[in-house]
């Protein structure tokens, strides 16, 4: 189809408009973190890029970051998930109260959930255990309205209840229903989950950042503070890194599941 | 075996959720969740909402709620959040919903719609400490639009960097994650605008701009107040780039939650953390029903997704 020269031109100096203001400081960053060190002004440098995997502080948070994702995911897996298909499969009662539950975290900012956390991980901290279990199970409950959002839409796309009498029927017992027949079938759904789990917890600072915990973006602050361009390096490489995966990722499974959060 | 098969379809059987209501014992089944999130999500929403009602004694009194009502401190920064997230809401809206109707406009699966989705999802993630070097590189002391500037208009306020930790500065910042949010947010909506409507509109002999103005607008602009919702709960909720920007305690409403928690001088003050949470949470309350209400409306052409 041929466009009009008025469609074309508003077109394209939106395009040069907004893309120069979503890419001009992505590549300052570039030009920041390859400046020459001293007061030479010319030339460039990549000694903050190669110091990068020499940094102990930042590798060990890269670490615990990752951690606490998967930790995060097999929250996800083993607790969301098996209970959004046990309310969906046998408590239709519970499903509208069910449902508000996963979405009130949309009404309370991050900075909220931390004041009414605080006092019980300090608890939790001193009597039990300074593991990033708590703060994962924090971030699991943060993201439920984007984990519910896919996999609600997922269980509503295929007959779970047929699916699940007919294994019934074979003789399959609940775990096995759940694990073994439903959670297969709805398998997109629960990767669009995940996925934003790890770029949840590997871009999340508010809540590791006032409890004190070093995950990745807390230690790049902290980096910032004393080495701006190596600080400056990490960042763009996360963003690289991340873009280069999705565009990895074929766009079909991905479409409409990244920020989708409606409420109704 | 009969037996099992018997009970196997009994318990499945019926959709409607009468019969399942017999079953008790399912409901044991949600026992797991319950304590997660009862201990992670709803201990910490009571503590905040029953805390805004506490002084710092534990004891009932509305006196902190009132006393940070009325603080002229604490009403500068709501005022400060409040203005930004409008702002930038708008903002965002705007820049966000054009680009997103470029984008659409182009190739459907071609390398520009691709990369221009997969950026705004790396992007719309992107507040807070990275987004703040980012900016610093750019238009902070030493950076690359500051370097150019210094050249060619020394006497322009881009060559002095002092006007990027204001609410200037701040706004446009936050503007550089509204505008992704909002392309992933409102690109849906215009892909589900049907192409009848516009040909419609051009075989009774509509113009370009009638077309928009009498057909487009009208029926993108639930979509649209619903998405700059969203946005002003985005920014209104930001704390992270704020606080590796400016780090001025009374500037936002999140950083002064944050002060007010975790002042290192001895003043830490939770009471007051939690009134001013409660007030947070208020204004996102409203907005998010008036979000609801608005998808409500939104009609059933764009539901189908």
């Amino acid at each position: 189809m041929k466009k009009s020269w008025g469609v074309r031109i508003w077109r394209w100096s939106i395009i040069t408009v907004v893309g120069a203001y979503l890419l001009v400081p992505l590549y300052a960053m570039f030009d920041f973190s390859t400046k020459p060190f001293g007061f030479q002004d010319k030339g460039r440098t990549f000694r903050a890029w190669q110091i990068i995997p020499s940094q102990p502080d930042l590798m060990i948070s890269i670490a615990r970051s990752l951690i606490t994702a998967g930790i995060v995911m097999s929250l996800i897996l083993f607790l969301i998930v098996p209970t959004a298909i046990w309310v969906h499969l046998k408590l239709p009662l519970l499903r509208r109260p069910f449902e508000l539950l996963c979405l009130l975290p949309l009404a309370i900012p991050a900075i909220v959930i931390v004041v009414g956390i605080a006092p019980l991980y300090r608890w939790i901290s001193i009597n039990l255990t300074e593991s990033p279990i708590t703060l994962s199970a924090v971030y699991s409950m943060l993201i439920l309205p984007y984990t519910y959002r896919s996999l609600s839409a997922a269980l509503d796309a295929v007959d779970i209840h047929t699916l699940a009498e007919a294994a019934r029927t074979l003789g399959a017992n609940s775990s096995r229903v759940i694990f073994g027949i439903i959670m297969p079938t709805i398998k997109t759904g629960i990767v669009n989950g995940s996925f934003i789990a790890i770029a949840l917890v590997m871009g999340e600072f508010t809540i590791s950042n006032i409890l004190n915990y070093k995950t990745f973006q807390v230690v790049v602050a902290q980096i910032g503070r004393t080495n701006g361009n190596v600080a400056v390096a990490v960042s763009l490489a996360s963003i690289l890194f991340v873009l280069v995966l999705l565009l990895a990722i074929p766009t079909k499974k991905r479409r409409g599941a990244v920020l989708d959060v409606d409420l109704v | 075996m009969t037996q099992l098969q018997y009970k196997g379809t009994g318990s499945a059987s019926g959709r409607t959720g009468s019969r399942y209501w017999r079953s008790k014992s399912a409901y044991l089944g949600v026992i797991p969740f319950l304590i997660v999130s009862g201990l992670f999500l709803l201990y910490p929403t009571w503590n905040v909402a029953s805390g805004a009602f506490q002084d710092n004694y534990g004891k009932f009194s509305t006196s902190i709620l009132k006393e940070v009502f009325k603080s002229p401190v604490a009403r500068h920064a709501f005022a400060n959040s409040l203005e930004i997230s409008i702002k930038t809401a708008l903002a965002g809206a705007i820049m966000g919903g054009l680009f997103a109707w470029a984008i659409v406009n182009g190739k459907r699966d071609g390398f520009f719609y691709r990369f221009s989705v997969a950026l705004s999802s790396v992007l719309a993630q992107f507040g807070g400490v990275m987004l703040t070097f980012a900016f610093l590189a750019t238009f902070g002391f030493n950076g690359l639009v500051a370097n150019i500037a210094l050249k060619v208009a020394p006497n322009s306020f881009l060559a002095e960097s002092s006007w990027l930790y204001g609410m200037l500065g701040l706004s446009i910042l936050y503007t550089f994650f509204q505008i992704p949010l909002m392309v992933l947010v409102f690109l849906p909506t215009l892909e589900n605008l049907k192409p009848q409507w516009r040909e419609a509109s051009d075989a009774l002999g509509g113009k370009a701009w009638e077309y928009w103005l009498r057909i487009g607008i009208p029926i993108l602009t639930p979509s649209f107040a619903g998405a700059v919702l969203l946005l002003f709960v985005n920014s209104f909720s930001a704390y992270a780039t704020a606080q590796t920007l400016i780090n001025l305690s009374d500037f936002l409403t999140p950083l002064e939650i944050a002060t007010a928690l975790t002042s290192e001088t001895g003043g830490s003050n939770p009471a007051e953390a939690k009134s001013l949470s409660f007030f947070m949470v208020i204004v996102v309350i409203i907005a998010m029903t008036l979000y609801a209400l608005l998808r409500r409306r939104v009609s059933r052409w764009e539901q189908r997704r």
